[in-house]
């Protein structure tokens, strides 16, 4: 991990030591053990408009050892023994590989692998680590690129460099990969553009409007992963590029994931700092462009409807913003969404011609 | 039929008006009196008889009912030994009917040489009491004359009413297998037993006696029945197995040997050696006579007028309250009772209406006792908790009854399904027509969910429970002659339900603390399921030794238990069952028992 706050591996495992050894001493003491860990979710965050992510705010989680806690206490406690495990061996095992490790530990085995995702997450944030620290790795894509972008990787074997040119997969793309701490990069575009749906990514490859707009393109394929977030930070940070984020014109688009991808998330608050890429604007469907556009649209159902109020309330992000603020009560206001794709009904290719170049033209129809 | 031939008469009648006799002459000729005998030859399903299998049992009710009231009549604890004999051809069962004959019947093992291997479903019921016997004249008259009895004209509980069971049941043996019932009575050591072989003359209504000679008997005194029949043996639901059960739950008194057919004996201990308290022949009460009745006592009364009448024919009606009702029927207290006409007894019926009259006396009611009910549950039923509950006498009509209900809950009992009903009235189990008794309305309408037992909306709760309702009454509102479901009286139901409701309030506090201590129990276990799993992390993170994962594991077991309270007082409370007592014992369990007692 870069930055101040990186840690060495072996501080990794000392640190799980330290907290077994917490609850060691106080079971020796004859106390009901604990274990602490910030609590993981949108209202202990705060927004931190300075460096433009969610931080934790100090609310803590104590998990004592009760008969309602019992199963997860122990799996915990297993689960940061296997990590002990992983990184003292200097191996990893994916989310999955985890969740069917645990199959050996009878009765304290988890049912399903959310559980045993959820038993991860907790061991981060007590630690205060990304879970690839821990030696765990996800399953997940990380995302597909295309465009002006050489990715400077090594041969896993030999260690050599290699070089990544991402203007020669054709109508292919090139695959983020699960970690990205090693890659760097050549590049001269003018910005990245991070698209949600495969799609519309799909469409702008095959019709080259990196070339055209001299840009990366990213396609993140609903909510970012890990790994896709971190290696647009990395890409933007690196390069000294803005990132545009062209998304639908609905909650799920604004709140989910370029909220996410700008700032972090309530579950993830502890390594958001790292997994955040603050220099993203947001240049996709707005209720104004549903309205400028005449959009052919689609009714709000009830769970979007709740999701904006629920952004509303609860969101730092949102609330920080009176742009979105409006934005999102406007939508309210007119019961419907639009997707990407609804720029179609102008034109197959309306959207490179005449959409995003007006949009990345014109700041004031950006929201923040 | 009657209808019929009455059309074909007015037919006739007009048609033919030139004959010379009256057609009247001609059909008088075919009409004649109708035997009850005959008469029950045509409809033995009004009695019980429907079929092969009920009537099997309703054979071995009437007996044993018989047999019960004879011996508490007599104070004498009832002994009784029954035996059902398969008379049919399998040759197997045969085989084994002669060995449980050993095993049972310590005298006169006449073995049954007239077994002819061509009939199916053919049994012999025998049933043998330490009753008071009977005379040597009445003999024929009581098992072979139908209507003939001591219980019919009196009001007090008893467990038969009619006098029709125990002949219905000889007759219903004659006309399917075409033999005599047989007889043997003894009343005292001092005279012989004497041995009757009897018939009825279905046209007469009158014994036929077969056979009739002196016997010796090693028995001091009690009587032998043996009666073959068409049957049909089963166990499970309406067997006798069940009923001699729940015989025996609610007469805890009497001690019942049973071999089955497959010459499996039973043996239905008593639980007390005390007989129920004898119940008092009573009045009738004058809410309960209606006017055909009321005409019929004033034809019959030896008072003299009619305000005596009242007074002395009567329960709970004083010289007062007799001339209040005259009051209130505007007749003459002085008049004769021979002499008032069907106006003024409809009157008198009306005016006791209006008057207000004490309910009637309840000594002649002799419930079971919740404490003996309790007993005959714990001696029948492998549960964990019991229940009974009395209910101080209540009035129907005039008729006073007492409802007694019980609970026997947990234990070996069925946990899945519907909770067991066993239904009794004056000690005798009912086991058919659940649906259309009030009891089974009643307990229906409780809300069990309040006394934490599950239940559907309107229909019996449900869990490992047997509830038990017994209604004591002189007189027991039948829904039907073959005497099989209680007939829905407000009164009645209202009692059933105070008294099952009193039965689930203490249900209630055992069910909720047994759940309670489930549910801890439950998380104990969960708790300690995964203190090794705890125990071994630790050990794998910071590398101790096995003593230290023991150590860790105790400790943490100590920790939870200070925070929990020690697991002492959860052990289930095991009930008062006694396993002696309930040795409801097979073959083997009874010969063992037997060998000790040797």
């Amino acid at each position: 991990m870069p930055g101040k706050k990186k840690r060495k591996k072996s501080d990794v495992s000392s640190e799980i030591k330290k907290v077994a050894k917490g609850v060691y001493s106080k079971i020796l003491k004859k106390k009901q053990p604990e274990l602490e860990s910030p609590l993981r979710s949108l209202s202990n965050v705060e927004y931190n408009s300075d460096d433009g992510y969610f931080e934790l705010s100090g609310k803590t989680k104590k998990r004592t050892l009760t008969a309602a806690s019992a199963k997860t206490f122990a799996q915990i406690l297993r689960m940061m023994s296997l990590s002990k495990n992983l990184i003292e061996k200097d191996d990893i095992a994916s989310k999955r590989e985890a969740y069917y490790i645990s199959k050996n530990w009878d009765e304290a085995r988890f049912k399903e692998q959310p559980e045993s995702d959820s038993a991860m997450d907790d061991i981060e944030a007590m630690m205060m680590v990304n879970r690839e620290q821990l030696g765990f790795i996800p399953e997940e894509k990380g995302g597909e690129v295309a465009g002006k972008l050489k990715v400077i990787d090594k041969d896993p074997d030999t260690g050599k460099q290699l070089k990544i040119d991402c203007t020669k997969f054709g109508s292919g793309a090139y695959s983020i990969p699960i970690s990205v701490e090693h890659l760097k990069f050549e590049t001269k575009a003018k910005f990245v553009l991070a698209i949600e749906t495969a799609g519309m990514f799909q469409r702008l490859v095959k019709h080259k409007y990196w070339k055209k707009a001299n840009c990366i393109l990213v396609s993140m394929g609903g909510v970012p992963t890990r790994a896709c977030r971190r290696f647009i930070r990395k890409l933007s940070e690196d390069k000294k590029i803005p990132v545009y984020v062209f998304t639908d014109g609905d909650p799920y688009g604004y709140g989910s994931i370029y909220r996410t991808l700008k700032v972090g998330s309530g579950n993830a608050a502890h390594i958001n700092e790292f997994f955040c890429v603050p220099n993203a604007h947001f240049i996709g469907i707005t209720p104004q462009d549903i309205e400028e556009y005449k959009l052919p649209t689609h009714p709000l159902k009830d769970v979007d409807i709740k999701k904006i109020k629920d952004l509303l309330k609860n969101d730092p992000f949102i609330q920080h913003h009176a742009k979105w603020k409006k934005a999102l009560k406007k939508l309210k206001a007119m019961k419907v969404r639009a997707e990407q794709q609804a720029l179609a009904k102008h034109g197959l290719n309306f959207v490179i011609s005449d959409y995003l170049p007006k949009k990345i033209k014109n700041r004031k129809t950006w929201l923040p | 039929m009657a209808k019929k031939k009455g059309k074909k008469r007015q037919t006739k009648k007009s048609t033919n008006s030139n004959k010379k006799r009256p057609i009247a002459h001609e059909l008088a000729k075919k009409q004649r009196e109708i035997s009850v005998a005959e008469f029950f030859e045509k409809n033995r399903h009004l009695l019980g008889f429907d079929n092969p299998k009920k009537a099997l049992l309703t054979t071995v009710k009437e007996a044993v009912d018989n047999a019960l009231d004879a011996c508490e009549e007599a104070k004498i604890l009832p002994e009784i030994n029954l035996q059902i004999v398969d008379l049919s051809s399998k040759p197997e069962v045969k085989k084994e009917v002669e060995e449980g004959q050993t095993v049972l019947v310590t005298e006169e093992t006449e073995k049954p040489e007239d077994i002819k291997p061509k009939y199916e479903d053919r049994y012999r019921v025998i049933i043998e009491d330490n009753g008071p016997g009977i005379v040597k004249k009445q003999i024929p008259n009581i098992f072979a004359k139908l209507l003939y009895g001591s219980k019919f004209h009196t009001l007090k509980q008893n467990r038969g009413q009619q006098g029709i069971g125990i002949s219905a049941a000889a007759l219903y043996g004659q006309l399917t297998t075409g033999k005599p019932v047989r007889i043997t009575s003894k009343i005292s050591p001092k005279s012989p037993a004497h041995y009757y072989e009897l018939k009825i003359d279905t046209q007469k209504n009158k014994p036929e006696i077969i056979k009739e000679k002196k016997v010796e008997w090693n028995k001091e005194h009690g009587t032998k029945i043996e009666i073959d029949l068409e049957g049909k043996y089963q166990s499970g639901g309406k067997s006798v197995d069940r009923y001699l059960k729940q015989t025996a739950i609610a007469n805890p008194h009497v001690t019942i040997i049973y071999a089955s057919p497959q010459a499996k004996q039973m043996v239905f201990p008593s639980a007390v050696k005390e007989l129920p308290e004898e119940s008092k022949e009573i009045k009738p009460h004058p809410l309960g006579v209606e006017l055909g009745r009321m005409i019929k006592m004033l034809n019959i009364t030896k008072a003299r007028t009619v305000a005596s009448f009242l007074h002395s024919d009567f329960s709970r009606v004083g010289s007062g309250t007799a001339k209040k009702i005259c009051e209130n029927a505007s007749v003459p207290p002085k008049t004769k009772p021979k002499k008032a006409t069907r106006e003024m007894a409809e009157r008198i019926v009306h005016g006791i209406k209006k008057t207000r009259i004490m309910n009637p006396p309840t000594n002649c009611i002799s419930p079971i006792g919740a404490e003996a009910l309790e007993k005959g549950l714990k001696k029948e039923i492998k549960a964990e908790f019991y229940a009974a509950v009395t209910r101080s006498p209540a009035v129907y009509r005039g008729n006073p009854f007492v409802i007694e209900a019980g609970v026997a809950y947990g234990g070996e009992q069925n946990p899945e399904g519907k909770s067991k009903v066993l239904r009794f009235a004056n000690r005798v189990p009912l086991l058919y027509q659940p649906g259309g008794c009030a009891v089974t309305q009643s307990i229906s309408e409780t809300n069990w969910r309040s006394y934490g037992l599950s239940q559907s909306r309107g229909s019996l709760p449900q869990g490992p429970c047997t509830i038990v309702v017994h209604i004591a009454s002189v007189w027991v509102p039948f829904t039907s002659e073959s005497k099989e479901a209680i007939a829905h009286y407000p009164e009645i139901v209202k009692e059933i339900k105070l008294a099952v409701q009193e039965c689930g309030r203490k249900l209630s506090s055992y069910v909720r603390k047994k759940k309670k201590i489930v549910a801890e129990k439950k998380k104990r276990d969960y708790i300690e399921t995964y203190i090794p799993h705890i125990g071994d992390a630790l050990k794998e993170l910071l590398s101790l030794k096995v003593k230290d994962k023991k150590k860790v594991e105790k400790l943490l077991k100590k920790i939870l238990e200070k925070k929990r309270g020690k697991l002492k007082n959860i052990k289930v409370h095991k009930a008062d069952f006694d396993e002696n007592l309930a040795l409801e014992g097979d073959k083997k369990n009874a010969r063992k028992k037997e060998k000790k007692e040797e």
